[in-house]
């Protein structure tokens, strides 16, 4: 854990630093050719769906392929947000992610406190207990914790997609918090608690104001994990209004619309990436710490 | 009543009344913060992992109440039940193309993008991009890409008159296009080297140059040992992940969740947890489910215990060996 913690602290520091190869000429010219073509292989499915995004029905099964479709249909677009439940998915994903990102955020953030911060009887335990779920592969809890929502009724709604998110918002946040929290000096704390600060007021004035990148890194991924998420709306909602928008991609490739969407089903691919790419290059220091603090997908 | 080395501060033996007040304190909010957590670790993963195992051991569908089936899953999984062993052996093959490959290429990758050549920074976004896009998106584009006739992948090979595979239609190329995909997103496991890889000192190297070494040389006597414990860490996520992937074949596979007969051509591409999640959400054979969920558990802390224990031979630590 020490040594993923000193690679994040190296990346922060300096974007590049120590280049080992020699930078001869020859070497230069190799390592860009390699990079432009790698990068362009890389590149092209994102090209490939933003021109399969805006072709007609009779464009798409078409070859060789056209790169760029004559004529660009961009009502492609119009017709996903307009005809199909596109506007309804959003809006079922946004509630689920708005409540879930929410409590993530406040209840690690509380407990990681209490772990990096007071002292009682029996944190260290359960510290490490919280932690060695990490290691623990989803399936093993997947069917006992269906199980408990199923008994509260609560199938067909969003609260066991919510609910859970409220419970300490998962081991790694806490970990990421908690080491966080214990960088910053306890005399900061020191005045306030000799003026008989509560712990809640120290974290509130104190913790919080000076751990916004931490608590950035958190919310990003817990946006993501919930804006990605695939199994556990895949689980708990069968009914078509409760759809999120992963469940509605998929939805589209069925057979109820009796027709091929692969257009609208592309439009809708490039409408559900575009939010968290423009998030990546909005907040790619936070991304890059909490990847390289993590090594998890979000 | 010091059990635990933390729970008695030193203070405490004085018991003045400020020191009473505030150990009292301490105890109070420390755990009403902590409480969510707690709460947590009982209820949804403490609780549900005995759940998990008492399940395994009966016959449970919902509806009903469990029944005490004694180990009868694990005997059928084991002698009876064909699609168990053939997601079994789809997943393992799975496992070894993709972990040494994301290892090796995202190693390469990582040494590329550590160049100092100018707009590296773009680079890096380019080859970064593909693991934030969501995997269902991921999955209906490479659906599509990888489609025999009309597909991306197959029009320069037609073009060229080589032969163009059913990628995704063809048993035999299932699982190599499905690698293919995880390498297309292999931004991760390269940015956690590209980190590994600035933080080796650059007086190593400067030393290997004095004494006269190679560029191929410092790669194998610097670079591999200084990012060896980056690179284990890359091996185990590697385990974890791919003995458990599922969205992504489930959203090729099974378009529109139409659960008909076959994963793939042939079962080609069953992988476990897809067995897994039919068992449990399309056949509601919750303790059959369970079976394979402690299997699967008992695999990857196997293997998992097996690469820590074999990291001793080939894994460089600064401070000493880890785990001594």
């Amino acid at each position: 854990m020490e040594r993923v913690s000193t690679i994040a602290g190296v990346r922060t520091k300096s974007a590049v630093r120590a280049s080992p190869t020699s930078q001869s000429r020859s070497g230069q010219v190799l390592a860009y050719v390699l990079l432009s073509l790698g990068g362009l292989v890389m590149f092209m499915p994102f090209v490939w769906l933003l021109s399969s995004s805006v072709k007609g029905p009779n464009q798409v099964f078409v070859f060789p392929p056209e790169w760029i479709p004559n004529p660009i249909h961009w009502d492609n677009y119009a017709y996903v947000v307009q005809e199909l439940p596109f506007l309804l998915y959003l809006q079922n994903t946004m509630i689920i992610t708005v409540g879930a990102v929410t409590g993530q955020v406040l209840t690690s953030m509380i407990s990681a406190y209490s772990f990096a911060r007071l002292r009682w009887w029996g944190r260290d335990v359960i510290f490490a207990l919280i932690l060695s779920t990490l290691m623990l592969p989803y399936v093993v809890t997947l069917i006992p914790i269906y199980v408990i929502f199923t008994r509260l009724h609560w199938i067909n709604t969003f609260l066991p997609l919510i609910v859970p998110t409220w419970f300490g918002g998962g081991a790694f946040n806490i970990f990421l918090l908690r080491q966080f929290f214990l960088t910053i000096p306890r005399e900061l704390e020191e005045a306030a608690i000799v003026d008989g600060a509560q712990p809640w007021t120290l974290l509130r004035q104190i913790i919080v104001p000076l751990s916004k990148p931490a608590l950035a890194v958190v919310a990003i991924f817990s946006f993501l994990h919930q804006w990605n998420d695939f199994l556990g709306p895949l689980i708990y909602l069968n009914k078509a209004q409760l759809r999120t928008l992963a469940l509605g991609v998929n939805a589209l490739q069925g057979l109820e619309w009796g027709r091929d969407m692969t257009q609208y089903i592309m439009a809708i691919s490039v409408l559900i990436t575009a939010p968290v790419i423009i998030l990546f290059f909005v907040a790619q220091r936070s991304f890059i710490e909490g990847i390289v603090l993590t090594g998890l997908r979000g | 009543m010091s059990v635990l080395s933390f729970s008695a501060p030193t203070e405490s033996s004085h018991s003045a009344p400020f020191y009473r007040r505030r150990r009292f304190q301490q105890n109070f909010y420390g755990w009403l913060f902590a409480l969510p957590a707690i709460l947590g670790l009982v209820c949804f993963s403490a609780g549900p992992v005995l759940a998990s195992f008492y399940f395994s051991l009966t016959d449970y569908s919902v509806v009903k109440p469990p029944s005490f089936v004694g180990l009868q899953n694990f005997v059928d999984l084991l002698t009876s039940d064909g699609l168990f062993r053939q997601s079994l052996w789809i997943t393992t093959y799975y496992s070894l193309l993709a972990i040494p490959l994301s290892l090796i290429i995202g190693l390469l990758i990582a040494i590329l993008l550590n160049q100092r050549v100018r707009g590296v920074a773009i680079y890096r976004a380019i080859w970064y991009l593909p693991t934030i896009v969501p995997i269902v998106a991921t999955a209906t584009l490479w659906r599509w890409i990888l489609n025999s006739e009309f597909g991306l992948v197959n029009w320069p090979l037609k073009t060229l008159g080589l032969p163009a595979p059913g990628w995704l239609t063809d048993p035999a190329w299932t699982i190599p296009s499905l690698v293919l995909i995880h390498l297309w997103a292999i931004g991760n496991a390269m940015l956690i080297n590209l980190a590994g890889l600035q933080g080796v000192p650059v007086q190593l190297y400067e030393a290997a140059s004095i004494d006269g070494a190679t560029s191929w040389t410092k790669f194998w006597h610097v670079t591999i040992p200084m990012l060896s414990p980056v690179l284990f860490f890359n091996l185990v996520l590697g385990i974890i992940e791919s003995f458990q992937v599922f969205t992504i074949v489930y959203v090729i596979f099974t378009p529109g969740g139409t659960s008909s007969g076959t994963a793939g051509p042939a079962n080609a591409a069953l992988f476990y947890v897809l067995y897994l999640y039919r068992n449990a959400f399309e056949y509601f054979k919750m303790g059959y489910a369970s079976a394979m969920a402690w299997i699967l558990f008992l695999i990857i802390v196997a293997l998992t215990w097996l690469a820590f224990r074999l990291q001793g031979r080939w894994v460089y630590y600064e401070g000493g060996k880890i785990g001594e």
